[in-house]
């Protein structure tokens, strides 16, 4: 095995073995989504655009476990190794920065298509779901706004200086987007300006990219060029952030005590 | 015997605070070479730098022939590298670690050798945690020799260890160097870098402040040696001329006869030809940690200075 996949590999099972840092990610998402559609039902409503509550929501809850991972689980794990000093370790084993992003990244797409299928699954035995019009645009906007999520979780872990800032402003990032994303309340129901906040947050853009294909109401290619140049920026301002120096100093860049 | 590390006016600032100002020295092959410094002094800058860990904003650096900023990768195959203040994840496994690690330098020595040499092996399915402080470091020793490293950096390897282990570590510091390895020792303890170094270098204020073996170090910068003894009524004036005695004074009833390097043989041979065999005689040495107090302490070098 190379270091890359043995990396992949460690990681999934550290994971494994503390389940409690995918809690969050897992169960947030499933437990408001459940409540959501027990209190709307499966009754076609205007204010879900003529679909019932669940098929409105359980679109939504996909980007909600997007946003949960790339938002707080990975900037806060990311920002967590580098406060121990397990990047610094690795980078003096020449363990290149690029291969220990590249491990997060997979481990994390992974962790989101499992968060998914677990909503998707419980989601349809609980309720009477309605199948997506385009399964293939479905999976499309739910990977590309996993990678852009990703890239923005691993820029969020460069920048923030403790696990405890990474946290901080996941939260912060978090909520906000949660609730003003069409995953809270349905877009056709917020104030002007608050629709206006909405058009700006990314996480807006993959609820609409996984929720439009499905429910069969458009194209999701704006969502989708706008996400991947989301993820674009991210993965380019992730790599500055990290090239400094010899070796990439960013981790190196605080003063010794 | 060559040097594999030459470090020529070595400088590195962080914002305003100049932590390596001037440093310059060089380490022989196969030798235990001491950065001896207070916390701040900028030993682990230094180090950081030789590693590639960081870039030094003025002098010159060859590692192994190796400029650690632009031949970064190719030196870090031949370093191994235990640093401050670095940890594993919690969860990670000893096996595990050293199996990653090993994977980054393919050809290296067999990891569960490694792992059973610093006694590990019936630790190997412990989590990182769950280890005590002297089997992390012996970790951290094991890990920095997965790529059969030709100059180890161990960065306070002995901090917060409790003493019996601190022994333990000593006996792997030395069990490094047999097996043909040069090792950069960075300390803040004198006795570490008195029983181990072959030489040291003092650091202090980001500047090397003196460079020599212990005992040279201890014989220039010690003071004198104060040879004592009970002179039991005799006159002994006849120590005045002796060579290497620079000064001889009572102190209650014992004489103190104080000078440097043989005097203890001199001045024992003088006492004998006279017919004095004192059962209390005894020598007093200056101690690395005097020399280390007397080349670093600034207030210390300002009474001097203007006495």
């Amino acid at each position: 095995m190379n270091t890359l996949a043995k990396l992949v590999w460690i990681e999934v099972k550290l994971f494994a073995r503390e389940p409690i840092a995918v809690v969050f990610a897992f169960a947030f998402p499933l437990v408001v989504l459940l409540v959501l559609a027990g209190v709307f039902g499966t009754e076609p409503d205007p204010s879900f655009g003529g679909v019932g509550g669940v098929d409105y929501y359980v679109p939504g809850y996909l980007a909600v476990v997007i946003a949960s991972i790339g938002l707080i689980g990975l900037p806060v794990h990311l920002a967590s190794l580098r406060e121990r000093g397990v990047l610094r370790r690795l980078r003096a084993s020449s363990v290149s920065m690029t291969g220990v992003f590249g491990a997060q990244t997979a481990v994390h797409v992974a962790m989101a298509a499992a968060g998914g299928a677990l909503l998707l699954v419980a989601a349809s035995l609980l309720y009477d779901v309605r199948a997506p019009s385009s399964v293939a645009g479905v999976a499309l906007g739910f990977g590309v706004g996993t990678l852009s999520f990703v890239a923005l979780g691993l820029l969020l872990g460069s920048l923030a200086p403790t696990a405890r800032a990474a946290q901080g402003i996941g939260l912060v990032l978090f909520f906000p987007m949660w609730l003003l994303s069409g995953a809270g309340p349905p877009r056709e129901m917020m104030t002007q300006t608050m629709r206006q906040l909405s058009d700006l947050l990314p996480l807006t853009r993959v609820v609409t990219a996984i929720q439009e294909p499905w429910l069969g109401t458009g194209s999701n290619l704006s969502e989708l060029s706008l996400l991947a140049a989301l993820g674009t920026a991210a993965v380019a301002l992730t790599a500055w952030r990290n090239a400094e120096g010899p070796a990439g100093a960013a981790t190196l860049r605080r003063k010794p005590a | 015997m060559g040097s594999v590390i030459e470090v020529d006016n070595l400088r590195k600032r962080y914002g305003s605070h100049m932590a390596v100002e001037d440093v310059s020295f060089q380490v022989l092959q196969g030798e235990i070479f001491g950065l001896l410094g207070r916390n701040g002094a900028g030993k682990t800058t230094t180090v950081e730098c030789l590693q590639g860990l960081r870039r030094a904003d003025g002098g010159r650096v060859r590692v192994l022939g190796l400029d650690p900023q632009r031949q970064t990768q190719q030196l870090r195959r031949r370093i191994g590298c235990q640093l401050q203040e670095a940890a594993l994840p919690d969860r990670l496994k000893v096996w595990e670690a050293l199996d990653l690690f090993a994977s980054l330098a393919p050809g290296g020595p067999d990891w569960r050798v490694l792992m059973d040499q610093w006694g590990l092996t019936d630790r190997r399915t412990a989590s990182f945690a769950g280890l005590s402080g002297g089997q992390r470091q012996r970790l951290f020793v094991a890990l920095a020799l997965v790529n059969d490293p030709e100059v180890v950096f161990l960065d306070e390897l002995t901090q917060g260890l409790d003493p019996a282990a601190r022994r333990v570590a000593w006996e792997l510091i030395r069990a490094i160097r047999e097996r043909g390895a040069t090792v950069v020792l960075v300390t803040h303890y004198m006795d570490e870098a008195e029983q181990l170094c072959d030489r040291i270098a003092v650091v202090d204020g980001g500047r090397v402040v003196a460079s020599d073996t212990p005992q040279g170090l201890i014989s220039r910068f010690g003071g004198p040696i104060k040879v004592t003894f009970t002179p039991d009524g005799h006159d002994v004036r006849f120590l005045q001329d002796v060579t290497h005695v620079q000064a001889v004074r009572r102190r209650g009833d014992r004489i103190e006869a104080e000078g440097t390097g043989p005097v203890l043989a001199l001045v024992a041979a003088e006492l004998v030809a006279h017919g004095l065999v004192p059962g209390d005689l005894k020598v007093e040495q200056p101690t690395l940690e005097e020399v280390f107090l007397r080349l670093t302490d600034d207030q210390a070098r300002h009474r001097e200075a203007a006495p």
